[in-house]
């Protein structure tokens, strides 16, 4: 075999490895849903939906949990998105990315997104739970999530700002805007379909997160709705986990169905943050 | 010669270390069209958006000298920037409309402001000013960005003059546009010259020859010539001038 | 209008506000994380916690040494990072390199889908998918065990690493791979030669990062991995890492207050020491080279 043959087999090799293992990539997701879905979609129904958990499987449902989760990403979405676009729009409008004090916010700000979500819990726990006193409410869990997720959003909100170009500002400036005017009149409605999809995409991670909630003391068997954001509460991961960790078959079987619920939840969410990049991506400014 | 409304007085302009402007002295008359041409580079832009302070937001850049619009230093320290901006408009070489509707791009300049105006009204005179009437009476609630290139640069162009300005600066209002959309815009700029002051920067000498009553020719940072636009044309006394406006560089 | 500059200060302050709560995030998990472990070490000396080498604090006779949760949280790190650098690699190739716009269009977003699972399903799925298939194959596997737990959160990290060097792959000049191309490189050998070694401060970083993340992962360990702190190097067995160990004294009725609880703050200082200075290595690479390129 002469060089360069070897060399046309190896690289004809390298291509399939790839090819390969990108594939088993999108095998394993697969095999994912389609496990989770043959496990658990035979107790999907509205009952299961409106039910309270319980000791039997075949009586326990996610009605607390998808109140708890829907009041715990209400609250989340009013503490974080205001923050978190305000802090974009500080970095991106207000401040000189060549200096030192904002080099170390960015960094500040990567790490926050970087650090494990078990040590938001903590926080929460210390901070809101008994710092404040606020015990395992949805008030606490929220919180907790929007610290969580201010720094994604952040990120995201930077890139928005980010894309909206320089020549819209010179344009707002010239008709005598000031600052403040050019940022609330032309680039938040500029950058605000970039943002909403950032704003999506986190909380679609806030609807999912396990760890902090177990830390600040989201219970596991809840048996009524909160009613009001100082109510106890469970969420959906929440009640997967606590049913995933039980050794019966069947209440593995009603946690993937717990699981369709959530994935479902999310797959909308992220279908309706993809609808909307394309729907204003139709004009490029 | 009417009377000048800009003086530009021993006006020097850095970018770091680097000058970009060399004591100019230049006066712009009232409802005049004033052409500044030269070869890129030569200053002609910066100088431009020294007349408005949108100076103010490059970095690094710094200005000596005076600029008086009707008598007043617009660099002194009690001077609103904003202020200078509302009085003096401005359109640039890339058309940049506001990502919103037609509509919307007129009234918001007078809104901000805190304009008393007639929102329908308004809207209907600068876009009958801006010759795009005719094209968009029926879709004002059409995105801006919809438009051509021809037709956002008229849009941007009425933008200002709802601005109710004194002055309008053009920054090669025409470079990104086709030879039509250009010839529109010169229309334009001849039927507002009664109005408004406008001056205008372009690298195009036969465009400055058919719109400008007056022109400044700028080499390398400095005022070569400036004077009637015939003269210029056809007799120009610096022999530089004469170079650049026959082609020998530029 | 002199209202509207006043309104243009008022404005960058309530900005400035909300930037600064940031650092005051970090702050007061420094300053949290620093105190609770400050009263925990006056009654556990630091070297018996960090050099100790049985983690036993909820029995008795009490020991506290971190390493067999260090041991644990290695061990599904290493298994993990193994399986994912190798793969994020080749799909990242294959995404800048040779997949065709259509492939590019489907493989993009479900990757997208695959990072954005919450990582209890992941777990979820290690136990009763990934380890029943593990057993059938080594039927000496215990039920929790590590192996299981590493091949799902390698899965997990596998988005970020594989999107972290596209972005790598991305940021070299088009020139240097189309000078190698030109002078007949294979594709093999433009990435093994050229793309792996030019972009390897990015790649380095994104390993870095994903560690981070791999070693503060908590629910599928938790699910997966089991509850037993044990010094071993046997992915088979049962072992545990130091946030299942959080976890598992946040779902029991320890007493707040005590010895056991405050154990969790001890560990997850050390948690947090470990991630912060690899985000911070990581972060400051990834966003040096974006200042040096603007």
């Amino acid at each position: 075999m002469t060089t360069k043959e070897r060399r046309m087999k190896q690289d004809m090799l390298f291509r399939w490895c790839c090819r390969i293992v990108t594939f088993m990539a999108l095998g394993v997701l697969l095999v994912l849903l389609s496990h989770i879905f043959s496990q658990g979609f035979k107790w999907l129904s509205w009952d299961f939906i409106n039910s309270y958990p319980s000791r039997f499987a075949d009586q326990a449902g996610i009605k607390s949990a998808v109140w708890g989760s829907i009041w715990v990403i209400s609250f989340t979405a009013i503490f974080s998105v205001p923050f978190g676009v305000a802090t974009a729009f500080f970095l991106e409008e207000y401040s000189n990315s060549n200096s030192k004090f904002v080099r170390l916010l960015q960094i500040n700000i990567a790490n926050l997104a970087g650090m494990p979500s078990i040590i938001y819990g903590l926080l929460g726990l210390t901070l809101f739970a008994r710092g404040i006193g606020l015990g395992g409410s949805v008030l606490t869990g929220s919180l907790t999530l929007s610290l969580l997720i201010l720094p994604v959003i952040v990120i995201a909100s930077q890139e928005a700002i980010k894309a909206v170009p320089n020549s819209i500002r010179y344009g707002a400036y010239a008709m005598g805007a000031r600052k403040w005017q050019v940022i609330v009149g032309q680039v938040l409605p500029a950058a605000l379909p970039g943002i909403m999809t950032g704003v999506i995409l986190s909380l679609s991670r806030a609807i999912g997160e396990t760890a902090p909630l177990i830390i600040i003391g989201a219970l596991s068997y809840v048996a009524f709705t909160p009613l009001g954001p100082f109510d106890d509460f469970t969420v959906l991961p929440v009640q997967i986990y606590n049913w995933a960790g039980r050794p019966q078959e069947e209440f593995h079987e009603i946690a993937s169905a717990g699981i369709i619920v959530l994935l479902a939840v999310l797959f909308t969410m992220n279908l309706v943050a993809i609808m909307i990049r394309q729907k204003f991506q139709k004009y490029r400014m | 010669m009417s009377k000048p409304i800009i003086q530009v007085k021993d006006l020097s302009i850095f970018y770091g270390e680097k000058k970009a402007i060399n004591s100019v002295n230049v006066s712009f008359s009232e409802k005049q069209v004033t052409a500044v041409i030269g070869p890129s580079g030569c200053g002609k832009s910066t100088l431009l958006r020294s007349l408005n302070r949108m100076n103010d937001f490059v970095e690094n850049l710094r200005v000596e000298g005076e600029v008086l619009y009707k008598d007043q230093n617009i660099y002194a320290p009690k001077i609103d920037s904003a202020d200078i901006r509302r009085q003096i408009g401005m359109v640039f070489q890339k058309p940049n409309p506001f990502p919103k509707s037609i509509y919307k791009n007129i009234t918001w300049g007078p809104q901000i402001n805190g304009y008393d105006f007639d929102p329908d009204a308004l809207v209907e005179k600068c876009l009958k000013r801006a010759a795009l009437w005719d094209e968009v009476k029926d879709r004002l609630d059409d995105s801006a960005l919809a438009l051509s290139g021809g037709q956002q640069q008229r849009l941007c162009i009425a933008r200002a003059i709802a601005m109710n300005p004194e002055v309008i600066l053009m920054d090669e209002p025409c470079s990104a546009l086709d030879p039509k959309a250009t010839s529109r815009i010169e229309d334009l700029i001849l039927d507002l010259r009664n109005r408004y002051t406008i001056i205008i920067v372009t690298h195009n000498m036969q465009q400055a020859a058919r719109i400008s009553d007056e022109t400044a020719f700028f080499f390398d940072g400095d005022l070569i010539e400036f004077g009637d636009t015939k003269e210029i044309f056809t007799n120009p006394v610096e022999e530089k001038t004469e170079d650049y406006i026959t082609g020998r560089f530029g | 209008m002199k209202s509207s500059i006043v309104i243009d200060n008022v404005f960058k302050s309530v900005l400035f506000l909300c930037v600064a709560m940031t650092l005051l995030v970090t702050a007061t998990v420094i300053l949290i994380l620093g105190t609770e472990s400050f009263i925990f070490f006056q009654k556990v000396s630091i070297f018996d916690f960090l050099f100790g080498l049985k983690w036993e604090p909820l029995l008795e006779p009490k020991s506290f040494g971190v390493l067999p949760l260090v041991a644990g949280t290695f061990l599904v790190v290493v298994g993990a990072i193994a399986l994912a650098l190798p793969a994020g690699i080749l799909i990242a190739t294959y995404l800048s390199e040779f997949a065709s716009e259509r492939s590019r269009s489907f493989i993009k977003p479900a990757l997208e889908i695959l990072a954005g699972i919450p990582t209890v399903v992941y777990g979820f799925f290690a136990l009763t998918f990934i380890t029943p298939v593990i057993r059938t194959v080594l039927p000496q596997t215990e039920v929790f065990n590590a192996l299981s737990a590493a091949i799902v959160v390698g899965v997990m990290i596998l988005p970020m690493v594989a999107s972290l060097c596209d972005d790598g792959f991305r940021s070299l000049p088009r020139s240097l791979k189309e000078g190698a191309y030109g002078l007949g490189a294979t594709t093999f050998e433009v990435i093994r030669y050229i793309l792996i070694p030019a972009s390897g401060s990015r790649i380095g970083a994104a390993v870095v990062l994903a560690v981070s993340r791999a070693v503060g992962e908590t629910m599928a360990v938790t699910l997966a991995a089991g509850a037993t702190p044990k010094l071993t190097a046997n992915p088979l067995e049962s072992i545990q890492t130091m946030t299942s160990y959080i976890v598992q004294v946040s779902m029991g009725d320890t007493p707040r207050g005590g010895i056991e609880y405050m154990t969790c703050f001890a560990v997850g200082a050390l948690l947090f020491v470990m991630t912060f200075a690899m985000n911070f290595i990581g972060n400051y690479f990834i966003n040096k080279m974006k200042w040096e390129q603007a």
